[in-house]
């Protein structure tokens, strides 16, 4: 079931080096280049954000529509994805949420697949 | 190694610990999933030694393997790293008078960890000198980037025992919401989280993942526009 990427050697040497050069500028941006400088209070703000922005929206899509079963929307993975996130907001430990979440994949798939 | 260096060095070390627990499973599941997808060992190995950031990581494994053209592959896993831009700005008071070398050594290790417990230390004892505040940082994050190498290394070699049926595919969204859920603790937060998934389902049809970076725009806006509501709301 695991899917292997598509990509060429080249272009994941590229998503490598890209995404570890634009990692790398952000982290230096104001420690090497612009210096001990207030930020606007906006984009402070904004930037706190950006995590908790990006990872729902790259999950939603995968937990509806897994590339695994088609796009077919499957209740075992559904379940697996609901459990993480309850165990997550009750516990908020990340590790006890990804336990639970695996297991729950793993036996939801064996009952229902 | 001087001994203000050594001393504050083994102080951070100490303080780092507890993020062994957390660190070498993330590594590990990281190297185990970057072989079920088909890389090989010696850029599994370059993903973590280059990028040293977990999430944007996983982010590229999943949007490579969900097609994604290249562009949108650097651009949004490099989007969900701009949060280090904040911790480069809390570092910069302290380790600014620092040759440029040890700042872009300093910059390179810059993760959650050491951003979090050298801004909380440094708060406490502001007495310190540059030395002693170098020791602790490094002190913090040596031990933890040498393990997340480490840890994909053993993720890679042992990925390629487990069994070919296991559900590879979800196992990189699970590791999100185990993530992302400890994290909700304000409504703002929360906000942003619904935004995000429900732009991002609704504009799914757009092409080349586009709407995930208009998604993640929508949601950066409406996390600041709920915390600057609450704020005037709470006075």
């Amino acid at each position: 079931m695991a899917e292997t990427i598509q990509f060429e050697t080249w272009q994941i040497w590229a998503v490598i080096l890209g995404l570890g050069l634009g990692t790398y500028a952000i982290r230096l941006s104001f420690l090497g280049l612009i210096g001990n400088r207030p930020l606007p209070p906006m984009l402070l703000r904004v930037l706190r954000y950006t995590p908790m922005a990006v990872i729902p929206g790259l999950v939603a899509p995968a937990v509806v529509w897994p590339a695994a079963t088609g796009g077919e929307a499957d209740p075992a993975r559904m379940i697996a994805a609901l459990v993480t996130v309850v165990v997550g907001i009750v516990t908020r430990k990340t590790l006890w949420a990804l336990a639970a979440g695996i297991a729950t994949l793993v036996l939801a798939l064996w009952l229902l697949g | 190694m001087p001994t203000a260096f050594r001393a504050t060095f083994l102080l951070g070390m100490r303080a780092a610990l507890p993020f062994v627990a957390m660190i070498v499973p993330f590594g590990a599941l990281f190297g185990v999933i970057a072989a079920a997808q088909g890389l090989t060992l010696f850029q599994a190995l370059a993903f973590s030694f280059v990028v040293v950031a977990g999430a944007s990581q996983f982010a590229a494994l999943q949007l490579m393997q969900a097609g994604a053209p290249l562009l949108v592959v650097i651009l949004t896993a490099t989007a969900v790293n701009l949060r280090m831009a904040m911790y480069s700005v809390a570092m910069t008071p302290h380790f600014g008078k620092a040759p440029f070398w040890q700042r872009a050594l300093v910059a390179y290790m810059l993760i959650d960890q050491s951003y979090l417990l050298s801004a909380a230390q440094f708060e406490r004892t502001p007495e310190w000198t540059l030395t002693e505040k170098l020791g602790y940082y490094f002190g913090t994050v040596l031990l933890l980037c040498g393990l997340w190498y480490l840890a994909t290394w053993f993720g890679v070699a042992f990925g390629s025992m487990m069994p070919e049926d296991m559900a590879f595919d979800f196992i990189v969204p699970v590791t999100f919401l185990a993530m992302i859920a400890p994290m909700i603790l304000t409504r703002a937060q929360m906000a942003a989280a619904a935004m995000s998934a429900g732009v991002a389902l609704a504009l799914w049809w757009m092409p080349y993942s586009s709407g995930l970076l208009l998604a993640a725009l929508a949601a950066m806006a409406t996390g600041a526009a709920v915390e600057i509501y609450e704020e005037r709301r709470l006075g």
